[in-house]
């Protein structure tokens, strides 16, 4: 049960992410270039998703566990941390630099298409970059 | 409007695997956690995973122009790109998902920085794209 919602909930979000534009590059380089012909739609997209989850959050935490599982699986960390800056700063350079961020990456490999794919495939590569050299280091 | 409709269902999705499964819907780490044999959960992710692919199959069915590229991206900068979002998101403990919808919707000053980092490195990176490629 609780893998068919996960997998209607992976389904819902892709079809957010297509219908509102997040699968263009061109949209979101759009946001993030602050051009003449601004696209604001990645606004509209973290404005929706905000409002919607923003007000189901407080709802939901009141609950004392989730509908299928014992209990909520929140994040832990509140410092913010050379290591939170740093990650968002390496992935804030790749997402302005090809307009992809991880969700729209994987919605657009159902498309079969070059971009999407090669993007998806670096990245898990980077991520196995990152958990062997923490392993290592951290 | 569509963006902020299809906001809207993401924000629905987020609520729905939260309310359901008390999961947070960060997909770096949704893929981060499929992706390394160690840590348990695995088969919820890969569902999770199933389904975001089976909606990109279903946009490709029915709405095959909302993948259309008009950037003058090459190959290379996708390769790039993908592997400074892979190895900065989970550096970072999430990307737009997790951070940008989730964790600002939770209030988390975490999210928040991490949200603003991304945005304004974000800017800076499509600026330096645009200007080393020359889009008037």
């Amino acid at each position: 049960m609780k893998n068919t919602v996960a997998f209607v909930t992976g389904l819902i979000f892709a079809i957010g992410l297509g219908l509102s534009g997040m699968t263009r590059p061109q949209v979101v380089k759009g946001f993030l270039d602050l051009g003449p012909d601004w696209n604001w739609s990645l606004l509209g997209v973290m404005a929706g998703a905000i409002a919607v989850h923003g007000i189901a959050f407080q709802l939901i935490r009141r609950a004392p566990s989730p509908l299928l599982a014992l209990g909520f699986d929140l994040p832990m960390k509140t410092k913010i941390d050379f290591r939170l800056i740093s990650g968002a700063v390496i992935f804030g350079i790749g997402w302005g630099w090809a307009g992809i961020c991880p969700g729209p990456g994987l919605v657009g490999v159902a498309s079969g298409q070059q971009e999407f794919l090669l993007f998806v495939g670096a990245m898990v590569v980077g991520m196995k970059i990152f958990q062997m050299a923490s392993r290592r280091f951290i | 409007m569509n963006a902020v409709f299809g906001g809207a269902l993401i924000g629905l999705a987020a609520s729905l695997l939260l309310l359901a499964n008390g999961k947070i819907s960060g997909i770096s780490g949704i893929v981060a956690g499929a992706i390394s044999a160690q840590r348990g959960e695995f088969w919820w992710r890969i569902f999770f995973l199933g389904g975001l692919i089976s909606g990109g199959l279903i946009l490709q069915i029915f709405e095959p122009e909302v993948f259309k590229v008009t950037t003058r991206a090459l190959p290379w900068d996708y390769i790039i790109a993908g592997l400074l979002v892979g190895f900065g998101t989970l550096m970072g403990n999430g990307c737009t998902s997790g951070h940008g919808v989730c964790g600002i919707s939770r209030l988390s000053p975490r999210s928040l920085m991490a949200t603003f980092t991304f945005i304004v490195f974000g800017v800076i990176s499509a600026k330096l794209f645009d200007w080393l490629r020359e889009v008037p």
